[in-house]
């Protein structure tokens, strides 16, 4: 997008190069404005707690941009989500004993399992992405009340050692956090580094050349929803030890905020484009909102409301900037 | 148009289209539920049942008009819960219910107008994440109006639309049945319907023909909307009250339905007596399953595979077809 010989930079031109800016302008304008209006938002217990809200929706945030990057949609994740963690703290419950890193694991391959049987009927059947993850979303969630015989499992049912995987720290710096942070390094690299990471983004700006320049297609979109699930399963295992307790409704709806997450921090719902920094920031603002909302007393029955105004309007934002930019491009290519 | 697709009429051909399956599969579900309830083939029994689930029923008919359009609606239910709140709300205030009733309707289509006015004004946008947002702000505002609160103790005449009955049938049987003719004559009888169709199928090539595509769609959104709070009229009617969270997971019920009816989900393809057939057989199979205490889980489960089996076999089978026509033709060539 950027051009070279750039003379006169449109408006929208520049506001598409400084997004980031932009939005963590509005994130520090937004945390000043909070912070004059109720002084306990900036200080250290607030701030590592919002952080540590933020962590799972940000790991849901890295899946659901690939997935959108291939001009996708998720709407399984909450429902894979709640099944990977009911499966896995039904694990830790009957076997107390266990280290909770297989719990993690367990989560992780079950997540990767789901991602993989949608990530086929998407591939190979042809299937719409938002059809095919309604229908899977209705199995998993039905498969989630099944195992759970409809059951809750409460805090008093898990060990401490699995509790311990999203409450305990490492120098100071809580799990979950360390944990986001290293997907975030992980993905980073795989997504800006790696062949398979830039295919990703070839086959979602253009699915016709990338099949013809021998971009496996079907096996990119296949990846992609199983990378989708195997993120989901890890969050759902980090969401029941951090709220110690594994419920068939958990996370429903959910899958809406990691949209929000991903369209805020400038992922374009067309696919093609969409920066690790940018979803970083988005489910900082996201996780500023639900937290800054209650501090400066708007009512919780306005948050829903707000988030999906939030939604609207990044949404259109984003496709007056492009359109913008494209505007200005063509009349560059005239002159 | 008519012309070319007018084929020669064959028996096969008639007998292996998606209504007969649906047909086939309508009598299965039947027979499995007689069989596993002695209380299922009672004429009160299913009559009555009718009356459970078709209040969603009613999405259904605009839903297919915008698939055949290519595009879908996830927005639906949350418009019924916010006109089927708003409706309760201004009743609740002193407002007569005459007037409440008809400013739900007006709130259902502006909602779905506002809708389509977004994917007309912005082309870039998927419908999808259009109506992803609108869902959530339309049930926002939805919570923002009651907050945790319910509001029901409607007037005597209301409980008609649900629960009232005409010469032994229940009404809601009989708006829906109106409800689907008139809707397969806008779809299949007139001007209207056969441009949604073009669309469907090429919608460059018809707006260059001369078809306003944006005031179509807009029109179908509206409509879309519309039925959303006709579906709240009578679901607030059954239910006697009404809550922000009302009619959940609605949209999934009814893109289940319209996807199993064999409504393509690539556009331009599918039929409205597709659609009908297909309420009924999920009506059917959620009120037998729920007669031998079937767990709603296992229902979700069930709907979840049809829905997903539903969309892949029309996607595999013209592979099918491709394979054997490619395989044919060399051994063609080479008798030739």
């Amino acid at each position: 997008m950027a051009e070279k010989t750039v003379e006169k930079a449109s408006l929208s031109e520049r506001i598409s190069k400084f997004r980031e800016a932009g939005l963590l302008l509005f994130i520090i304008i937004l945390s000043v404005i909070v912070q004059f209006r109720n002084g306990s938002f900036l200080t250290i217990e607030n701030l590592n707690d919002m952080i540590t809200n933020t962590a799972i929706l940000s790991i849901l945030a890295i899946g659901m941009m690939l997935v959108i990057i291939t001009r996708g949609i998720d709407l399984s994740i909450g429902a894979t989500l709640a099944l990977a963690g009911m499966i896995s703290a039904l694990t830790v419950g009957a076997y107390p004993n266990l280290n909770p890193i297989w719990a993690v694991g367990l989560g992780i391959l079950i997540g990767l399992g789901c991602g993989a049987v949608l990530g086929l009927i998407i591939a190979k059947a042809g299937v719409l992405p938002i059809i095919a993850t309604l229908g899977m979303m209705y199995i998993f969630r039905g498969l989630t009340f099944m195992v759970s015989g409809g059951k809750w499992v409460s805090a008093h049912q898990m060990p401490a050692s699995f509790k311990e995987i999203a409450t305990g720290s490492f120098l100071g710096i809580n799990h979950l956090i360390l944990i986001a942070v290293v997907m975030y390094l992980i993905f980073y690299y795989f997504l800006n580094h790696t062949r398979t990471g830039r295919q990703i983004y070839a086959v979602g700006s253009n699915p016709e050349s990338a099949k013809i320049s021998g971009i496996p297609h079907d096996r990119i979109i296949w990846l992609v929803y199983t990378l989708m699930g195997g993120l989901s399963g890890l969050a759902g295992v980090l969401w029941v030890s951090k709220f110690a307790s594994a419920q068939g409704d958990t996370a429903t709806g959910y899958e809406l905020t990691v949209i929000a997450a991903c369209v805020l921090g400038g992922v374009n719902i067309a696919g093609g484009s969409g920066k690790i920094s940018g979803i970083i920031l988005g489910s900082v603002l996201l996780g500023i909102l639900n937290n800054a909302l209650p501090l400066i007393n708007v009512s919780p029955f306005w948050q829903m409301g707000i988030q999906g105004s939030i939604i609207l309007l990044a949404v259109i934002l984003n496709a007056l900037v492009k359109r913008g930019v494209d505007l200005n491009a063509l009349m560059r290519r005239k002159i | 148009m008519e012309d070319l697709n007018k084929k020669k009429f064959s028996l096969t051909s008639f007998f292996l289209q998606w209504e007969w399956m649906l047909v086939i599969l309508f009598i299965l579900v039947n027979i499995v539920n007689i069989n596993l309830s002695p209380y299922y083939f009672t004429f009160g029994g299913l009559r009555d049942a009718t009356m459970t689930f078709l209040d969603k029923a009613f999405i259904v008919f605009p839903m297919v008009l915008i698939m055949i359009l290519r595009d879908i609606d996830i927005s639906v239910a949350s418009i019924v819960a916010l006109a089927s709140v708003l409706m309760g709300y201004l009743y609740s205030l002193g407002v007569p219910m005459e007037l409440a009733v008809v400013i739900c309707l007006a709130t259902g289509a502006l909602c779905g107008f506002i809708n389509g006015l977004l994917i007309v004004k912005f082309k870039e946008l998927s419908a999808v994440i259009v109506t992803l947002s609108t869902m959530i702000i339309y049930r926002g505002i939805a919570y923002i109006i009651l907050e945790d609160q319910s509001v029901g103790s409607f007037p005597e005449w209301f409980g008609f639309f649900g629960w009232g009955y005409f010469y032994g049938i229940p009404f809601i049987l009989i708006a829906f049945v109106i409800l689907a003719v008139v809707f397969s004559l806008l779809l299949h009888q007139t001007t209207f319907g056969r441009r949604i169709y073009a669309i469907g199928n090429n919608p460059t090539a018809t707006r260059f023909s001369g078809v306003q595509v944006d005031k179509m769609k807009l029109i179908v959104f509206t409509l879309a909307g519309l039925m959303s709070a006709v579906t709240a009229l009578f679901l607030t009617s059954r239910m006697g009250s009404t809550r922000p969270n009302v009619a959940t997971g609605y949209e999934l019920d009814v893109i289940a339905m319209v996807v199993l009816g064999g409504i393509s989900t690539a556009g331009g393809k599918g039929r409205m007596l597709g659609a009908v057939i297909a309420v009924f057989l999920i009506g059917f199979l959620r009120y037998g399953l729920g007669l031998i205490n079937m767990p709603a889980q296992v229902l979700m489960i069930i709907i979840g595979l049809l829905l997903v089996i539903a969309v892949m076999v029309p996607n595999l089978k013209p592979k099918a077809k491709a394979k054997t026509k490619a395989s044919k033709s060399p051994s063609h060539q080479a008798a030739g």
